[in-house]
């Protein structure tokens, strides 16, 4: 079976613009995410996560290495027509109504009109932006802007979701909606593959989590194997993979091999 | 297609909504009314100033409005991140490029087509009858012209990022090349060399906005220019069109966005 997502000794680099020196933020990086299950990439800022995946949506090009969805390259545009991609932030025309950024949406995935009207009425009502539709987005809140964010992921009904730190910045109730989307996905049979720094809410969703730190993975795998049973929770065991001085401590030794990724 | 379509939909629809179109049609049309109203001449001489005066600011209106929609395109996508939510779409950076350049110019369209609209109601109050072959081939001439302005002021947003530079230099160059371009070969004449080769060459490399300006048709009644020259001077536009877009293309092509 393909993988969904298939990246392999990746390699991401920058140049600094003032020191015109070049800086490798992913440091061959390699792992796959399978079909159907709810992935978690991890890792604390600067790690590199944010940069594999403007690697796989096409908005950087890796310096060496590959990656692949669905067995398409990502340098491909085709390769994201069976994407859905929830940004950080919301980023969309604040011109436009909800229901008009949907329309423009659905035409560039190539759905035909009575489609797209039709999943707009279902996502606007999952979402409860239905009394907002012709509202223009400058007028919504922010978590309505994160709501419509949801809806336009949802809208070409994708194989394989990407959230990009899907929580941020919601308050509880919008982040029972994601986390009830993710669940619902997943129900679907479809991938989710998500950044999040909320711990406790990747542990509770994911089947599987990569952790990265400086570009590097540090491990990869179920959180339950990922978990040193003296961690407690996951949160204790990101902190000792990264090596934070305050991590606890877990009973057993915790040589080198403990912080390899398991096989991907 | 239906991707840059869509694109260039989304132009027009912020354009239309931000009412920058508006702005420029109104100050046009009160300079137009103003330069009606001032009855200094005899009949004949009136009305040939009043086309010209009026001609000059749509023309100066097509330049202004083609130049600083395209130049924020794609600095404001940019800057608005709404790029990124897009391009995560199966849209290519070329369709990107052509959608943005196609809103710009059906948009400058449609501007245009107000503004000679009006001043032909003007035009048509003083005279009583209009060269229709005539205004066409204006008309679409001054179109055609416009993509390219649209196409380098999108190519130069992937150079300066800022988009008042980017306008403001954009502008210069076109005006310059409206206004002095048919020139400079006999200005290279009397320069000593390398100077001579090299405005020589600027002379033919240049896209030579100059051929469009058929003003004159309209402004003295004259009979339409050969179809065949008209024909060649939209493939010429065409030609330079293309061209400047594959160079945005190529810039944009491998450009890392974060």
């Amino acid at each position: 079976m393909t993988e969904v997502i298939q990246i392999e000794q990746l390699v991401v680099t920058y140049r600094d613009t003032e020191t015109r020196a070049t800086r490798t933020v992913v440091d061959r990086l390699t792992f796959t995410v399978r079909p159907g299950e709810v992935f978690g990439f991890l890792g604390p800022n600067g790690a590199g996560k944010t940069s594999t995946m403007n690697v796989l949506l096409g908005f950087t090009h890796a310096a060496s290495g590959s990656a692949s969805i669905f067995g398409v390259d990502v340098r491909q545009p085709i390769a994201r027509q069976r994407i859905g991609y929830l940004p950080e932030m919301t980023y969309y025309y604040k011109f436009l109504t909800a229901e008009e950024l949907l329309r423009a949406y659905g035409r560039i995935f190539g759905l035909d009109d009575g489609e797209i009207r039709r999943r707009t009425d279902e996502l606007l009502a999952l979402v409860e932006l239905e009394a907002a539709r012709r509202r223009l987005i400058r007028t919504y809140s922010k978590g309505m802007q994160q709501r419509l964010g949801l809806a336009q992921a949802l809208l070409n009904q994708p194989d394989l979701l990407i959230l990009d730190e899907p929580t941020s910045g919601l308050d509880p109730l919008g982040r029972m909606k994601v986390r009830e989307i993710i669940l619902r996905q997943k129900a679907a049979g479809k991938t989710v593959f998500f950044s999040s720094h909320e711990l406790g809410e990747v542990e509770s969703v994911c089947d599987r989590v990569a952790i990265l730190h400086r570009g590097e993975l540090k491990a990869l795998g179920p959180v339950g194997e990922i978990k040193h049973p003296a961690d407690g929770n996951l949160e204790q065991a990101f902190l000792r993979l990264i090596g934070w001085p305050g991590a606890p401590k877990p009973a057993s030794d915790a040589g080198p091999a403990d912080h390899q990724p398991t096989a991907p | 297609m239906r991707a840059i379509l869509t694109l260039a939909h989304l132009v027009i629809l912020e354009m239309v909504r931000r009412k920058d179109i508006y702005v420029l049609f109104v100050l046009t049309a009160l300079l137009t009314l103003i330069a009606a109203a001032a009855n200094i001449f005899d009949d004949t001489r009136v009305v040939r100033y009043l086309k010209e005066i009026s001609l000059t600011l749509i023309w100066v209106s097509g330049f202004v409005l083609a130049v600083t929609s395209a130049a924020r395109q794609i600095p404001a996508e940019r800057e608005s991140r709404t790029l990124f939510t897009l391009l995560a779409k199966p849209v290519s950076r070329w369709q990107f490029i052509a959608g943005k350049f196609l809103g710009c110019w059906l948009a400058c369209g449609l501007a245009l087509l107000v503004f000679y609209a009006f001043f032909g109601a003007v035009a048509l109050s003083r005279e009583r009858s209009l060269d229709l072959a005539g205004w066409a081939q204006a008309i679409s001439m001054h179109w055609f012209m416009l993509a390219v302005p649209v196409a380098l002021a999108l190519a130069g947003s992937l150079l300066w990022a800022a988009p008042s530079s980017n306008s403001t230099l954009t502008l210069v160059v076109c005006f310059g090349i409206w206004l002095l371009g048919r020139h400079l070969h006999k200005v290279a004449l009397g320069l000593p060399e390398p100077r001579a080769t090299l405005l020589t060459l600027v002379y033919f490399i240049i896209p030579h906005l100059e051929l469009f300006d058929i003003r004159d048709l309209i402004v003295h009644r004259w009979p339409p220019v050969p179809w065949l020259f008209w024909l060649g001077a939209l493939l010429y536009a065409a030609a330079y069109t293309g061209m400047i877009l594959t160079g945005a293309w190529l810039l944009f092509r491998r450009r890392p966005l974060n």
